[in-house]
């Protein structure tokens, strides 16, 4: 069994209004020092897989087809053995 | 001609797509389960507004990939007609049937009103009853319709004439106060190359009928009527 922690992320110059409102929330909250802040997505998946290589391939098939739409976002991701 | 309209699990505009096209447009019309197949018997398939999938990971994501979508691209691709209304424009996007994605409102907010819209292009089957630069009144009601694209594709768009419909004021002004969430050159409806595919985030549907409140989503049904 293998986990893969997958980020999400908004392309960098892409408007995040979620993350602008969070900015906004924290600078009320008095932490002027806050410059930005952006939201994405971490997503949790066990696979069965004969080895690492082979997880990532999937998950990495998972990413492209469903789980980041590169329009408008980026990923990333690490594999554990578990 | 024969329409069908796709229910998926949190589709809620089906009944009023169905009944736009069976009451008002005197069409024979049938709805079709997103787990069935086979669409040689119609002439246009409506993917109506909703939630489909809970919209869970993304809009339109999970849809992408029900039983359907297969032979909604293969009807697509024969040049079959496909309107996507809202979470249908969604749908369309996310199956790569048109390009660009739609993020979530600027404001952040689900907005359900009024607009008004600014026909760009009449030379499509779903507009050709609309005069280029007529202004509609149409409802939107979304939480996520923000059209979102880089430099290269909306220079496509552009060059291509597929930007079909752009937010506007009343008096057809297309500006940043009548962008209700912040897509991008105001756009509101887009079409593919071919012309045979279009998305949009009004809701026609909803106002082709005066007990509605409106009539001008009439002229898209009638639109359609004409071409086929």
């Amino acid at each position: 069994m293998f986990k893969a922690k997958i980020t999400v992320r908004m392309k960098k110059g892409l408007l995040d209004p979620q993350g602008t409102a969070i900015g906004g929330a924290l600078k009320s909250l008095g932490y002027s020092q806050v410059k930005e802040v952006r939201v994405g997505k971490f997503i949790e998946v066990s696979l069965n897989a004969k080895s690492k290589a082979e997880a990532g391939k999937k998950v990495e098939e998972m990413c492209k087809k469903l789980l980041a739409n590169p329009v408008i976002e980026v990923y990333s991701y690490e594999i554990e053995e578990s | 001609m024969r329409f069908g309209v796709v229910t998926f699990p949190g589709s809620n505009c089906d009944y009023d797509c169905y009944n736009a096209v069976k009451r008002v447009l005197k069409e024979p019309v049938e709805f079709i389960w997103h787990a069935d197949k086979k669409l040689d018997h119609f002439d246009c398939i409506i993917l109506p507004g909703g939630f489909s999938y809970g919209d869970y990971l993304r809009t339109g994501a999970i849809a992408h990939f029900a039983n359907i979508m297969g032979d909604i691209k293969k009807f697509a691709a024969k040049g079959g007609l496909v309107i996507g209304i809202c979470n249908g424009f969604q749908i369309l996007t996310e199956a790569g049937m048109l390009p660009g994605a739609l993020q979530r409102n600027k404001s952040l907010k689900f907005i359900c009103k009024n607009i008004y819209l600014k026909c760009e292009n009449n030379k499509t089957p779903f507009t050709a009853k609309l005069k280029k630069n007529q202004v509609v009144r149409i409802p939107i009601a979304h939480g996520e319709g923000n059209y979102t694209a880089d430099n290269a594709t909306l220079k496509e768009l552009e060059k291509n004439k597929q930007v079909i419909f752009r937010y506007c004021d009343e008096k057809g002004r297309v500006t940043d106060e009548a962008n209700p969430n912040g897509s991008m050159l105001n756009i509101a409806g887009i079409c593919n190359k071919k012309r045979n595919v279009l998305g949009m985030m009004p809701h026609p549907e909803r106002c082709s009928e005066a007990i509605l409140g409106g009539i001008d989503g009439k002229f898209i049904l009638d639109s359609i009527k004409k071409s086929l």
